[in-house]
């Protein structure tokens, strides 16, 4: 039996801990509103990009001219898993659900015969699969010092992605993030960014000649890395909204288990206090008798 | 007047989004005004200003740096790389602009790269000189 002042102590260490959650909780909320603003007000320009590029595509005819980006090295040995996680732990299942997506997709992958390589953006995936796969990682970003997720930061990361496959060290590459569909539900998605995924023929309607300034090729060169761009700002974007949604549903949770804890233990403490005044009642009541 | 549907989409937001009677373009084969029922074409934008008319006489001056435009049956897509809104288009904010890319500039190493900042800088250049008027 716990003394009182054991119980009272703990307590007190519960109600510590539900104000920080509950702080936590509320942050999140502030948070998540930005996030999800921004996430909503980038969607529109990958939308567009990914029309226009299959608009373009579907009415290129493939030939040794087709950018390797969009037609890709013509072998699928080495795959690069970019897993995009978030800085901070604390967010339920949100970072080891996108981990776990990568680590079936690797095994998977390495089952069949194939490489694959790792690339890291966010602390909490790396630690995660560092214990798993140390040999496959081959880069890790940490986003952890950006305030306001930019543009540029997006096109750092598709640089380096970009760097690696003209250097042909791998031939399809996919895109691991969360997808943002509501407060209490996020997706781990996988993307396929390279080769180009073109999804539905958009463009098979308009059998119009199409001018293009400059030529088809040199404008498909420079669209297809925005596009990766693009595309990996869209993840960054749509993970930033899903981790502050995530943390702020365990978050939530958290607070309510600590409020159960307080109820339970505060019942505890005044059965025992009430035990303690009865038995020195009965103590007091018994020595007088006894006179 | 016939219109045409146009939109101006930045990579965080959308900048315009409207009917409108003409748009001015800065490709990089040369300027061109894209009009209602205009032919199919995608072409690359270099940095300069967007006029967009969207009532008889009145134009709207928008900065764009770099970019795609696609011009199709259904209306006019504008994707740039940056974008600045005309309310935010005062020479300051070019300034502003111009030690962004010739920070880029210094901070690569790849001479085609500087090639191409330079030139936008001395286009953004120009473009805050056609702001003064």
């Amino acid at each position: 039996m716990p003394s009182l002042k054991d119980l009272r102590n703990r307590i007190a260490s519960v109600k510590a801990t539900q104000k920080i959650t509950k702080a936590m909780q509320m942050v999140a909320a502030a948070k998540l509103r930005r996030a999800q603003a921004a996430a909503e007000a980038a969607r529109p320009y990958a939308e567009r990009m990914s029309q226009v590029l299959s608009n373009l595509a579907g009415r290129l005819t493939p030939g040794p001219e087709t950018p390797r980006l969009l037609a890709g090295t013509g072998s699928d040995r080495v795959h690069l898993l970019i897993v995009c996680t978030a800085e901070r732990g604390l967010c339920g299942a949100f970072n080891s659900a996108i981990a776990r997506l990568a680590r079936e997709h690797a095994t998977r992958l390495m089952s069949e015969g194939k490489t694959v390589k790792i690339f890291c953006v966010g602390k909490k995936g790396h630690d995660i699969l560092r214990r798993q796969f140390p040999d496959q990682i081959i880069d890790f970003v940490e986003l952890r010092s950006v305030r306001v997720l930019g543009f540029e930061h997006a096109d750092m990361i598709a640089k380096k992605v970009l760097e690696r496959f003209e250097a042909g060290e791998f031939d399809v590459a996919t895109l691991f993030y969360s997808r943002f569909k509501s407060v209490i539900s996020q997706i781990p998605t996988a993307q396929q960014i390279v080769p180009a995924e073109i999804g539905g023929n958009g463009g098979a309607a308009t059998d119009a000649v199409y001018d293009y300034e400059p030529s088809e090729n040199e404008i498909l060169e420079t669209l297809l890395p925005r596009n990766l761009t693009v595309q990996i700002f869209r993840a960054l974007l749509e993970n930033a909204a899903s981790e502050q949604g995530a943390r702020m549903t365990a978050m939530d949770n958290a607070t309510r288990n600590a409020g159960d804890m307080i109820r339970r233990q505060t019942l505890t403490y005044n059965r025992t206090r009430q035990a303690m005044i009865t038995k020195e009642l009965i103590e007091i009541i018994s020595g007088a008798e006894a006179l | 007047m016939a219109t045409f549907h146009f939109e101006l989409v930045a990579p965080e937001r959308v900048l315009y989004s409207g009917e409108v009677d003409a748009v001015l373009l800065p490709g990089t084969e040369g300027e061109m005004t894209v009009l209602p029922g205009h032919a199919p074409v995608m072409t690359a934008l270099k940095t300069g200003f967007i006029v967009i008319t969207d009532k008889q006489n009145h134009g709207t001056r928008m900065l764009v740096r770099g970019g795609f435009a696609d011009i199709t049956a259904s209306g006019l897509t504008v994707l740039a790389e940056r974008a600045l809104d005309a309310t935010e288009l005062t020479p300051e904010s070019i300034d502003r602009e111009i030690l962004h890319v010739e920070m880029l500039r210094d901070a690569s190493h790849d001479q085609a790269a500087r090639d191409a900042a330079e030139a936008t800088i001395a286009e953004l250049r120009e473009a805050k000189a056609a702001l003064q008027y």
